[in-house]
């Protein structure tokens, strides 16, 4: 039979099921084997926070969708091209991300009387005509997973587990990748389970060969290689990336790293994954709750360790007393938030970006510290190390941003060779005779790190207020308002150490956006298609915010409109209008999802559209509809 | 993999000590109250410390807040003054990541018992190892006189002028029951005894903690009397001791002895009952521990102080050096070049 070969640039995938479906690992072996095949890749994982929600409702679906291309994946995909669906509910849910003509490969086998009437379904989608408008594909993944295994002594119920497999093998043929990374996989992950590795593997080239045969299968997509750096590349998704960074970092600083924690979603991950790396000598204490998780990193760095805190917004709430403390102590440490929606516990899995306010005045008194917000997956491990720098450098707790969506969405990284990544200098204290715990590096004003075990240095320190150089506690009116004063002024003076921002496009002109954190994925792609489009406008994208880099005030006033995307209601347009008296247009979501591209492109077209008003009030806010 | 923090600690001493208690009173005042049972605590340790034979600069005082919390200014070591009820889990990281230290933790009824309680119960479970001492006044001292988790029923406070309506934890039987390795109480009016109640807490690998009867002279003023006075203790509380009979009285008249589960008191002068009748202690008895502990707040049997049980356990941090050294031992030392690799890499 023949079969036709369609070249596309880029393609998402969808892959929804039930919780215990196996979503989550086949969309990333899917992606894992789109950057073996060398495209560029971007992937977001939709889960409920529910750990195994009653099989077959439409709160029980997880998904995990996927964006390949040759050029320009900053995103995981405004709309879903392909959407593999196990069962009625995941249809059903994840419809309404697919493009029309979109392909639907369905489970059919999920769409008995209980999955309809679970669903809401009054009559079988596949079969009243209400996917006219989509390329539907039915598979009966329990009957086709059976003939598949016919000459095989293998028993069902290992065969029903690899129906996630066989799916992902008929996903494999549509875009003819490889089968060999997954096989290697599975060889690794199930390594002395030879039943396994055989259910697995048959049940992969089972899908392939189930596709290829089918004679609804007429057509192969082909998406050609992107012209990456060369280089080593793997895929890795932010929380990975952060505690990679971390481990490189006190490497680089010759320091022991702990990390002291609480399990919180979405940052539990860099818990997991530090909490194995015993043979780099790494240390952690799954503390008993979030306020001891960032008491015992600060105990740890009071000993001459890299410290670090992790957690989300319910715990950042948590440490807020504690943070101060490290603030007081000039102890250096690093807080990663992995940002959800809240306030309280809001919804656990999903991804906002409104903890900026906390970030930057979460405590009580004057308390400032430096924060930064990692712009993509691969990016938080590029933060992380920045962190650690700034941490060591100045003597200070350093918040870093990341969040839900790029702490668990992945994209390839290029492996950085440890050798060429900077040495990190700590500033020990050397001199027993001269040493005061409060004497201050002039140019840097961070003060010495003297810690238990260095001879003739003893000395108290806390959170009581102490007299400047001596560190004896005081409560002088004038050596108050000083230290306040220098804290300030140690932090503010950073933006001396940082670089100055990269402006994209023209330095001056019409309209700017400016981005900050995980929208810079969605940002940057708006603006690559309206400038593809003819229109003119210029992007920025912020890393650290506090402090703001040096060239920000300048350039915000060169452009008539600044326009500020966030996943909240306006937290950084607050802070840039504050300080720097300019006006700024937001476009603010807080739906628990990433912006897409075209809710970027098209508000700041219709901003462009309305060129004439040149003068906004600062309460402008571009409103999305809540159904795009 | 050698970090900085290898190269400072393999720096040698320089010099000979012959510490004494001056060497660990660093040049400030004491801003505690005059007759503060706190500062009948500070002595002994600044005496016991010359004793331990390790320098100075390895010897970490830490505290929360509250009165307690001044104590590691008063201390010439290295301290740490934290937050309220949080000097635990500082001490815990602090040990954990550095072994080598000597970690003292002091705290009060306040900040370990209510804020810092939730620590407290998961340091004892932990066994790092720690030295805590807890100064129990019964009161909030420092916010000015409110009742605290160790006021009695009844107790009039500034908080609750009609009285306390709640009962008290008793310490040791709540660190007994967190699974504390080593559990002991003292008084601030017995020096001696309080240093070597130090002693046996740093000889003590894991978690010790030790509940000192601190008076408070401003806000609950003689509410140890009884227990700690020379002229009443003898007669209202047994000092345990390993391996010794379980007697008390000014004249060791009287002995305890068990009535199934139940201790009892029995006169040693007249009734017939004599020494070889007496429970012996042993410290390393939980069962006996949870027993004596009990006895606490009992109007018929004396308030045992001294050391309720001793035992050995591995402590969390060794454990911690334990795991990274096996793995090293099995896998390797991380390659942090195949680390950053991982499983499935591809080539551009």
């Amino acid at each position: 039979m023949n079969k036709v070969i369609e070249h596309l640039e880029e393609v998402t995938v969808r892959f929804a099921g039930d919780s215990g479906d196996g979503m989550q690992l086949i969309g990333t072996q899917f992606s894992d084997t789109s950057g073996f095949a060398g495209n560029e890749v971007n992937t977001f994982p939709d889960y409920p926070s529910e750990i195994r929600a009653p099989e077959g409702t439409l709160y029980g679906v997880s998904a995990f969708q996927v964006h390949f291309g040759t050029k320009n994946i900053h995103t995981p995909g405004d709309f879903v091209d392909v959407l593999v669906a196990m069962n009625a509910a995941s249809l059903k849910v994840n419809l309404p991300h697919v493009r029309e003509q979109g392909l639907l490969i369905i489970n059919s086998d999920g769409f008995d009387d209980r999955n309809l009437k679970l669903t809401g379904y009054t009559q079988n989608p596949l079969e009243d005509g209400s996917l006219a408008k989509y390329n539907v594909f039915p598979v009966d993944l329990n009957k086709e997973l059976k003939k598949a295994f016919i000459e095989l002594d293998v028993p069902s119920k290992l065969v029903q587990k690899t129906r996630n497999i066989f799916a992902l093998g008929i996903t494999y043929w549509l875009f003819n990748r490889p089968l060999e990374p997954t096989v290697s996989w599975i060889n690794k992950k199930f390594k002395g389970k030879e039943d396994i590795i055989l259910a697995n593997v048959h049940a992969l080239q089972g899908g392939w060969n189930f596709a290829e045969k089918n004679p609804d299968f007429r057509k192969q997509y082909i998406i050609d290689r992107s012209q990456l750096e060369s280089g080593k590349y793997r895929s890795i998704t932010g929380n990975q990336a952060v505690a990679l960074g971390l481990v490189v970092a006190a490497t680089k600083a010759h320091l022991p790293l702990f990390l002291g924690s609480y399990p919180i979603t979405p940052a539990t991950d860099i818990l997991h994954a530090i909490s194995g790396y015993k043979k780099y000598g790494v240390k952690h204490l799954q503390a008993e709750d979030e306020i001891a998780g960032i008491a015992s990193a600060i105990g740890a760095a009071f000993g001459g360790s890299l410290a670090v805190t992790t957690t989300s917004g319910p715990g950042l709430s948590l440490k807020s007393e504690a943070i101060g403390l490290a603030i007081m102590t000039e102890l250096p440490l690093i807080i990663v938030n992995v940002m959800r929606a809240g306030p309280s516990t809001g919804l656990p899995t999903k991804t906002e970006q409104s903890d900026l306010m906390q970030a930057m005045y979460g405590r009580h008194g004057e308390a400032p510290l430096p924060v930064l917000a990692a712009a993509s997956s691969a990016d938080c491990f590029d933060m992380t190390l920045e962190a650690a720098r700034i941490a060591l450098k100045y003597m200070t707790p350093v918040m870093l941003l990341s969040d839900g969506y790029i702490g668990q969405a992945s994209e390839p990284w290029r492996i950085p060779s440890i050798g060429q990544l900077p040495e990190i200098a700590p500033h020990f204290a050397d001199d027993s005779t001269t040493f005061k715990p409060y004497l201050r590096n002039p140019e840097t004003l961070s003060r010495l790190w003297a810690i238990p075990g260095m001879q003739g240095m003893e000395h108290r320190i806390g959170g009581l207020e102490k007299e400047d150089g001596s560190g004896v506690v005081s409560h002088d009116p004038m050596n108050h308002q000083k230290m306040v004063e220098i804290r300030q002024r140690k932090i503010d003076g950073i933006a001396n150490d940082i670089p100055d921002l990269e402006v994209f496009g023209e330095h001056e002109g019409d309209l700017l956006l400016l981005s900050w954190g995980s929208t810079y994925g969605a940002a940057k792609t708006a603006v690559e298609h309206l400038k593809a489009k003819g229109h003119n406008l210029s992007f920025a994208h912020l890393r650290y915010l506090n402090p703001f880099p040096k060239n920000l005030g300048e350039l915000l006033h060169k452009f008539d409109r600044v326009v500020i995307p966030e996943l909240n209601l306006g937290q950084l347009k607050s802070l840039i209008q504050a300080k720097y008296l300019k006006p700024v247009i937001g476009i603010n979501k807080v739906q628990g999802k990433p912006f897409k591209a075209v809710e970027l492109e098209e508000k700041l077209s219709m901003l462009i559209s309305m060129r004439d008003i040149k003068k906004w009030p600062a309460s402008s806010k571009i409103d999305l509809p809540v159904d795009l | 993999m050698k970090t900085i923090i290898d190269q400072i600690l393999e720096k040698p001493h320089v010099g000979e000590d012959h510490l004494t208690s001056k060497d660990f009173k660093p040049d400030v005042d004491v801003r505690w109250c005059a007759g503060c049972g706190a500062i009948s605590v500070l002595s002994p340790a600044q005496r016991l410390m010359p004793d331990l034979g390790i320098p100075k600069e390895k010897i970490v005082f830490v505290s929360g807040i509250g009165c307690s919390g001044r104590f590691p200014y008063y201390m010439d070591t290295y301290g740490f003054h934290g937050i309220h009820g949080r000097g635990l889990p500082i001490a815990s990281g602090l040990k954990i990541a550095r072994p080598d230290l000597s970690v003292w933790v002091v705290t009060g009824d306040g900040d370990n018992m209510s804020i810092g309680g939730n620590h407290f119960i998961h340091a004892c479970r932990r066994n790092v190892d720690l030295n805590i001492l807890m100064f129990n006044n019964e009161v909030y001292s420092l916010t000015k006189g409110q009742y605290s988790p160790t006021s009695h029923r009844g107790q009039i406070t500034k908080s609750s002028p009609l009285g306390v309506l709640d009962d008290p934890f008793n310490p040791v039987a709540l660190a007994l029951g967190a699974s504390a390795t080593f559990v002991a109480r003292g008084h601030d009016k017995d020096r001696q005894q309080l240093q070597n109640l130090l002693l046996q807490a740093y000889q003590h690998k894991g978690t010790s903690f030790i509940e000192i009867y601190t008076n408070c002279r401003i806000f609950n003023d003689g509410a140890f009397d009884q227990y700690t006075n020379a002229d009443t203790r003898d007669d209202h509380t047994i000092f345990v001791e390993h391996g010794k009979p379980l007697v008390f009285g000014k004249t060791k008249n009287k002995g305890l002895i068990m009535d199934g589960f139940t201790p009892r008191v029995v006169a040693l002068d007249g009734d017939g009952r004599s020494l070889n009748d007496v429970m012996v202690h042993n410290q390393n008895d939980t069962t006996l521990a949870f027993i004596l502990a009990n006895m606490t707040y009992s109007e018929e049997l004396p308030r045992p102080m001294g050391v309720l049980q001793n035992i050995d356990k591995s402590s969390y941090e060794q454990q911690v050096e334990d795991q990274i050294e096996n793995e090293i031992k099995e896998k390797g030392e991380g390659n942090l070049e195949s680390l950053l690799q991982g499983s499935n890499y591809w080539e551009v």
